[in-house]
């Protein structure tokens, strides 16, 4: 069309203009195939969010016998804060730590399949991927025997008395954050292996050749441009890792339950539905605030 | 950094085997400070790895890779003062123009590196440019700046590997009488790795013609095309006539051949050969056309053909002279004005003066050789 315009057609009357019928469907067409997307959103998203708003201000003192009535009690935010603040805590600092083991274990990880594999590449990515074809539960109850008081790992451990004689794996912490970083480690390692798989050996070769150590070519170069695949896969991890209940519920005691812990037993057990609701708010404002400021520390043009 | 120390480069019985591919063999030569050298070759004849053992991201099987005295051929390559221009540029996406060229400073841990960078990025006549990203830039401006990101480190030796393979005609000479008045201003040895064989005379002040991981000639561009070695080198260096015949030895200052029924001579200083199975070389510019033998001026040399091809390429025709036994001549006439055009089909003589011919040793099996051993552009033409 552009080519068109530009030639003079001689006769001196402008190009004809394309039917107006044709282009006016061309542009309604991305908003016809956001459609099914949207509503989809609307209804099992957006309805439900405002429901979950609006019962997060529920009066408080009501029960599911005897009906809520719509107080806008603003107060069942400071209140379950009060009560639950050390969840919400131990939430972020279980995801945290199992956030940091699980990039020493998938960087390399990542790195290896990636750049150094060869033809041993899709067998090593079905590899990482293939324990979630099992359901998440069969997996945190799988590791659930393997740290069992009588289990081979414990009786190990107790034998080369890096554990006491009555000393446990299970129902620890570090259970806990062991469930959660085998769990999502695949969250991590697939973003990154995406971003490592397009480095360019050869920027590794032309950073050694201008001076840089492997410390330094790794610092200035691989770092930098697997960014995008890194901040992906943080995020994957950490989000739903702050989030879970099972591996808590499963691995741990209340002693180490996580924010999830509550809000089910809130929705399921105690039937509060105004703590519960304003639970689930507080965590997703909580996970809104800690990715973008992440995201504006870390985030690349690629991101943001 | 500092003045460099006086120092060649030299390569002795430098060998680099992949399995049991030998890419490299038994290599030996001398590179002389602030020389323009080029290694000519096809593709995987072995320049590349040669290049790729200097700058020490290849490391060889055995021999030496020495600088002035000293054998860097197992330094890990941030330790050589070696830089490469790559063929792929390998610039670094996420860093703008400036940090790329800065890099090397960087890691040496030089802090103020603005003047430098400036002045490298106004050498290469990119002022202005350190804020773009390298997807910005166009083909020619990031071959320019992968050469400012290596000079700047003023290196012993500047590798090139390739670095016009990806650039249009136009640009890939600007470029190369760009590289040849940077090199000659900084007067760092470059080492250029290139399979074009005009982007090598062009440049270089000595050239060494590789094949099968071995040198096959080296000297300056004029005497390897003037005087080849090999009938590699003469076919590989432009484009030569080769006829199988027989010398028979040499009497008075000429080596006497008999080729295809015909006699000839050669000057002896020509000849590489002065006995046995011979190829008698002649460049297809040395050879010139005649309607008939007895337009041949005196003491020059002819055979009889037809003219079976005529390309016009403006600033010369080049025709094909089919010989009574059946090989195809190169005959190159420039378009001087002087001759008129041979139409095809017309019976007619190539004659070229005795001291424009060379004879070089013939494998006995080998027949005559006139079109390149391989399809690389031919001089005349471009």
């Amino acid at each position: 069309m552009t080519l068109l315009a530009q030639v003079p057609t001689g006769s001196g009357q402008p190009p004809p203009e394309p039917p107006a019928a044709r282009s006016g469907r061309y542009r309604l067409l991305p908003y016809l195939l956001l459609l099914p997307g949207a509503a989809w959103l609307l209804v099992f998203f957006g309805v439900p969010l405002v429901q979950l708003a609006s019962a997060s201000l529920y009066d408080p003192s009501g029960s599911l016998s005897t009906g809520y009535a719509m107080t806008w009690a603003f107060g069942n935010y400071p209140d379950v804060l009060q009560a639950y603040w050390p969840q919400f805590l131990r939430s972020f600092g279980y995801a945290g730590v199992a956030l940091v083991l699980a990039l020493l274990l998938g960087y390399p990880l990542a790195y290896a399949i990636a750049q150094k594999a060869g033809r041993w590449k899709n067998l090593l990515l079905v590899c990482v991927v293939a324990p979630m074809f099992t359901s998440f539960l069969v997996r945190t109850l799988a590791w659930k025997t393997i740290l069992s008081d009588n289990g081979a790992l414990v009786g190990l451990l107790r034998d080369v008395h890096l554990l006491a004689p009555d000393g446990r794996l299970l129902a620890t912490p570090f259970a806990v954050v062991l469930g959660l970083t085998y769990n999502f480690l695949p969250f991590l390692v697939l973003p990154l292996y995406a971003s490592l798989e397009r480095l360019d050996y050869r920027l590794l070769e032309a950073a050694s050749d201008l001076y840089a150590s492997p410390v330094e070519a790794f610092r200035r170069v691989t770092l930098p441009l697997s960014m995008p695949g890194l901040i992906a896969g943080t995020l994957l991890f950490f989000i739903p890792a702050s989030g879970d209940y099972i591996n808590a519920e499963l691995l741990g005691t209340p002693n180490e339950y996580m924010i999830g812990n509550v809000i089910d037993s809130a929705f399921l057990v105690r039937l509060d539905y105004p703590q519960g609701a304003a639970l689930s708010f507080l965590l997703m404002a909580a996970i809104l605030a800690v990715v973008f400021g992440y995201l504006r520390r870390a985030g690349t043009e690629e991101v943001l | 950094m500092a003045e460099t120390p006086a120092g060649d480069l030299r390569l002795a019985n430098l060998t680099k085997r992949f399995g049991i591919f030998t890419a490299v063999d038994d290599l030996s030569l001398t590179v002389p400070q602030g020389s323009f050298f080029a290694l000519l070759g096809a593709s995987g004849c072995g320049k590349t790895t040669t290049l790729r053992m200097i700058a020490g991201l290849e490391e060889p099987t055995s021999g030496q890779v020495l600088l002035g005295d000293r054998d860097i051929a197992r330094l890990r390559p941030y330790k050589r003062p070696v830089n490469t221009v790559f063929q792929s540029y390998a610039l670094f996406p996420h860093l703008n123009i400036f940090e790329n060229v800065a890099f090397g400073l960087r890691r040496r841990g030089i802090r103020s590196v603005d003047d430098e960078v400036l002045r490298m990025l106004s050498l290469v006549q990119l002022d202005g440019y350190g804020n773009r990203r390298p997807a910005q830039l166009s083909g020619g401006q990031q071959q320019r700046v992968a050469l400012a990101r290596a000079l700047i480190n003023r290196p012993q030796v500047l590798l090139l590997d390739e670095p016009l393979g990806a650039l249009d005609l136009k640009l890939r000479r600007q470029m190369q009488i760009e590289l040849k008045r940077i090199q000659t201003e900084v007067g760092i040895t470059f080492v250029h790795v290139t399979h074009d064989q005009e982007e090598a005379m062009t440049m270089a002040d000595t050239v060494a013609v590789m094949n099968a991981g071995r040198i096959e000639q080296l000297g300056a561009p004029a005497d390897i095309y003037e005087f080849p070695a090999t009938a590699f080198v003469a076919n590989f260096l432009g484009q030569s006539n080769l006829l199988a015949g027989e010398a028979a030895g040499t009497a008075g200052g000429e080596v006497a051949v008999t080729a295809h029924g015909g006699r000839f001579s050669v000057p002896a200083g020509r000849a590489r050969a002065d006995r046995g199975a011979v190829h008698l070389g002649v460049r297809p510019e040395k050879l010139h056309l005649v309607g008939s033998a007895d337009q041949v001026p005196a003491g020059h040399q002819h055979v009889t053909g037809v003219v079976t091809d005529a390309s016009y390429v403006g600033v010369s025709t080049q025709y094909l002279l089919r010989t009574g036994w059946g090989t195809e001549l190169s005959v190159f006439a420039a378009n001087s004005g002087a001759v008129a055009q041979v139409p095809v089909g017309s019976e007619a003589v190539a004659y070229w003066d005795p001291r424009h011919a060379f004879l070089l040793p013939r494998d006995v099996a080998d027949s005559d050789r006139t079109s390149p051993v391989l399809d690389e552009p031919v001089g005349a033409s471009s």
